[in-house]
């Protein structure tokens, strides 16, 4: 395949960017989309040009190290697919592709397609955990979970915090991300102790970063995970509760 | 430099079962008071150093941990896939500690060190009990109990797993634990830098100089220990199952600076990996050793055959694991599959267009299971070979071939998890100590966890004890000044070679020759030829070599520091492989075999570790042993028939 590329190059966060335009030849259907940017790498280095920065990883789908706009869509056409599992063959020979970086002010741009997601560990820092210090543990079988909340727990928890749904939504918002995270904890009873101030933590940590929700969608459908829109919903009602639960007199609390 | 290595392992006697426990009481503790006049140097953030860092802040130690990641969340543990081992005994199957300990043991095929698989055994108990109360989604049944699978190597059912998301859960957890201590300010996060040098000062490690990835800034850091949790060196095969920027050089420089390393040669080839597709590939994607619970292995009995797999009759199939191993079979360990796959493959039954690979059928399975049972237990692993591959693995088998997986060599350590340098720590797969020469599945996640969560929360104080009252080395002390020199020179030096090739085409060529020489099998002459090939091609990279840019955000010069250890540390690979004349796990010579082809040891010679010291030049390193001694479990010549 022959096809064109126009990437946004920009050299650090201050600096102004601009869209170039890069050949990729001898492409096969096969390679994955990162495999065709390091071809096109290779070639810029051993003509020495200055190559194309892109983060990426584990190259399966699992870091959520990588992730870039292509052709308007967070990760590329392939529904579920992260930009490193997307392949060649979903392209035609001829085709010009449009590559971007992540865009919301929460995600600053380090170098042309490189961004900083470190508000993402901030939220998690802020309560998105169970504290339970290593070796204070009871036997694993003392709690039984019910096998549908393990498995909605591990709905949520599949999460890889690669930001797509950040970069989807048309008000930057990181209420998929935020709520993933809160789903996997509030839903498991391990997680219950804390669930009302983990909350109210990570959303109004979430807020100084990121947009507000809008019920767009556009997050569930850009997740390479396909993280239901539903965890939002339980944010929400868990936020609201919250704001009544968090009182120092308030007691035992139950969901 | 040449520094006098001992090889002191500090493994406790006694009886098997009470030696962790006597060890832990014998240890030095510091009180929690004066916990907090430590600091800690943590790098990596994968289990093994999650877990550490979190623990440690946890236990009132001050903490630094760095990644070269953007997170700490991205580490490569995230995409184990399968499970993790738990001697829970759960399934009422015959399973306990001693069991566990017992296979590990036999896995490795009588290479590790008893008291250290039997402590693993011991702790993996703990470990399950530890991820359950951080809310892992481990994978539950109906009644809401822990469900098992079983895996590669053992006959019980004692693998917990989240989905085909194993490694992925469990590295949230630990990444969990570890920002609950960052947003407490316990413990200072360094994301974005590679560490490039130890320091060692008065022969103790007193800190570590690293280089930030965004701004090119060299720094010192200095702690009363350095802990290494920086993961194995199956990128020296260019192609493996690792991430693209796994890399050994934190390993490498600490082995520069006087930390023996052990095994080298040990390295695992995954039996059910993707094969190759073309010479573009940048790495090879792992499907779950857990496929093989309902997958069958074969090839057609003919040779080359071309036919699509449903075109081929069920007596043209030879179901080469059933057949040589019943006991066993598709669970066969992950060497002895492996060169199964290889022996057939070489013989001329490889199946797919580049004739490559075998099959892993999953027909029986739906007929008798149901396709929804299939898609329940395997559907994202279905799902992802498709995106690969694009073929349906409903409708047709999955073609798979071994790759380049994991290390099981790497620094040596003490029981303590100590390396040959007082105060420097090496924990999961960065050091050697517990698979002995194979590992089996659902073991480096147990491996990682147990370093990070039980063993060096409970060995370090022995150590720091001794310190208190000591400050730690400033970073103004000429031994970090030197040392922080040597890093922007080198940094210079591979910006100013201005060659024509990327350091891409070096690693890729070197991971050839690696691969060749020193993969699933090995000879004399091809590991003589390697050892001549590396230094002639490493002479062409350092001056051939192209790197652009500056020293700010620049993965080039990332990259090429890294290929530059790759090749020191693939020579010390072929050297060991050469110098152990026997064969063992994942080390096969093909002149020590039995008349059935399987690896054949030599325990009057190399019932041993071998653990190689730096002199100063790559190919010249000393050689220093550590006698391996088997009271418990018995040395016999593996069988899994």
């Amino acid at each position: 395949m022959q096809l064109k590329l126009k990437v946004w190059r920009q050299d650090g966060p201050e600096s102004t960017g601009r869209f170039e335009t890069y050949d990729a030849v001898d492409i096969k259907p096969d390679m994955s989309f990162l495999e065709m940017l390091d071809v096109v790498n290779v070639r810029l280095v051993e003509s020495g040009r200055d190559p194309v920065t892109f983060d990426s990883d584990c190259r399966e789908g699992i870091c959520g190290t990588c992730g870039v706009m292509i052709d308007g869509q967070a990760h590329g056409p392939w529904k579920g697919a992260t930009t490193c599992q997307l392949h060649m063959r979903a392209f035609r020979d001829g085709d010009t592709i449009v590559i971007e970086p992540w865009q919301s002010a929460g995600f600053p741009i380090v170098k042309d397609l490189m961004v900083d997601r470190s508000a993402f560990d901030r939220i998690v820092a802020s309560g998105g955990f169970i504290s339970a210090d290593t070796g204070s543990a009871p036997d694993g079988n003392e709690i039984p979970i019910p096998k549908p909340v393990a498995d909605s727990a591990m709905d949520a928890a599949a999460c890889i915090g690669c930001g797509a749904c950040v970069a989807a939504c048309p008000n930057s918002a990181a209420q998929l991300f935020t709520s993933a995270k809160l789903a996997h904890l509030n839903l498991l009873p391990q997680g219950q102790a804390q669930r009302f101030r983990r909350t109210e933590d990570m959303v109004e940590t979430m807020e100084q970063f990121f947009g507000s929700c809008t019920n767009h969608g556009e997050c569930h459908e850009a997740c390479p995970k396909e993280v239901p829109l539903d965890f939002i919903a339980l944010m929400n009602r868990d936020y609201l509760k919250s704001k009544m639960k968090n009182r120092k007199l308030a007691g035992q609390v139950f969901p | 430099m040449t520094q006098t290595i001992s090889l002191d392992s500090k493994v406790p006697t006694g009886p098997i079962a009470d030696r962790w426990n006597n060890h832990k009481f014998s240890v030095k503790l510091v009180n929690p008071n004066n916990k907090r006049k430590f600091t800690v140097l943590v790098v990596g953030t994968g289990l093994a150093g999650a877990a550490a860092a979190a623990s440690l802040a946890q236990l009132g130690y001050n903490v630094k941990v760095f990644t070269y990641h953007d997170s700490p969340r991205r580490a490569h543990s995230i995409a184990a896939q399968g499970g993790i081992n738990g001697a829970k005994n759960y399934k009422n199957d015959g399973d306990s500690i001693h069991r566990l300990f017992y296979d590990t043991v036999k896995g490795g095929d009588f290479r590790s060190r008893e008291a250290n698989v039997h402590r693993l055994a011991e702790v993996s108990v703990n470990i399950i009990d530890q991820c359950v109360a951080q809310g892992v989604p481990f994978a539950r049944e109906y009644g809401g109990m822990l469900d098992n699978r079983s895996f590669g190597g053992a006959q019980v059912s004692r693998t917990f797993y989240a989905k085909g998301q194993t490694g992925q859960q469990l590295l949230l957890g630990a990444y969990q634990a570890l920002m609950e201590q960052v947003g407490q300010g316990t413990c200072e996060l360094h994301t974005k830098v590679e560490m490039l040098d130890v320091v060692v000062k008065d022969g103790r490690a007193c800190g570590i100089v690293t280089r930030d990835l965004t701004t090119g800034e060299v720094q010192s850091h200095s702690g009363h220990a350095v802990l290494l949790a920086t993961g194995g060196y199956s990128n020296a095969f260019y192609l493996s199952t690792n991430a693209m920027n796994s890399n050994a050089t934190a390993a490498w420089r600490a082995h520069k600076k006087g930390a023996a390393f052990a095994n080298p040669c040990y390295t695992q080839i995954h039996p059910t990996c993707i094969p190759a597709s073309d010479e573009f590939q940048s790495k090879l994607t792992l499907m779950s050793e857990s496929l093989r619970n309902d997958g069958r292995i074969w090839v057609p009995k003919g040779i080359d055959d071309n036919r699509p797999a449903d075109q081929i009759p069920e007596d043209e199939r030879d179901y080469y694991l059933e057949r040589i191993y019943p006991s066993y079979g598709n669970l066969a360990p992950r060497d002895v599959s492996s060169r199964a796959a290889k022996r057939l493959v070489d013989s001329g039954h490889g199946i797919g267009p580049l004739h490559n690979g075998v099959f892993l059928d999953f027909s029986e399975a739906i007929n008798r299971l149901g396709e929804a049972v299939v898609r329940d237990r395997y559907g994202n692993l279905f799902d992802m070979y498709q995106r690969i591959t694009d073929e349906n693995p409903y409708n047709m088998p999955m073609r798979i071939y071994p790759a380049p997986h994991y290390t099981m060599g790497g620094l040596w350590v003490d029981y303590n998890l100590m390396t040959t340098v007082p105060g420097l720590y090496a924990l999961g797969e960065a050091n050697f100590s517990d698979h002995g020469a194979n590992r089996l599945g659902a073991s480096a996640l147990m491996q990682g966890l147990s370093d990070g969560y039980f063993v060096i929360p409970s060995t370090i104080s022995d150590y720091l004890a001794d310190l208190l009252g000591d400050p730690v080395v400033p970073t103004t002390d000429p031994e970090f000044a030197s040392a922080e020199a040597g890093v922007s020179d080198e940094v210079q030096k591979w910006l100013s070679v201005g060659g024509t090739r990327s350091a891409e085409h070096y690693h890729r060529e070197l991971g050839k020759i690696v691969w060749d020489y020193c993969g699933m099998a090995r000879n004399r002459t091809g590991l003589e030829k390697a050892l001549s090939e590396i230094p002639a091609l490493r002479s062409e990279f350092v001056t051939n070599v192209r790197i652009p840019g500056d020293t700010s955000v620049n993965q080039e010069l990332e990259k090429v520091q890294r290929v530059a250890d790759f090749f020191d540390l693939a020579e010390l690979m072929c050297r060991d492989a050469l110098d152990r004349e026997e064969s063992c796990g994942g080390h096969f010579r093909e002149e020590y075999q039995t008349d059935e082809g399987e690896a054949l040891r030599n325990d009057d010679d190399f019932c041993n570790v071998t653990a190689w010291g730096w002199t100063g030049q790559p190919g010249e390193p000393s050689k220093h042993v550590e006698p391996l001694e088997f009271e418990y479990v018995k040395l016999t010549q593996r069988s899994y028939k």
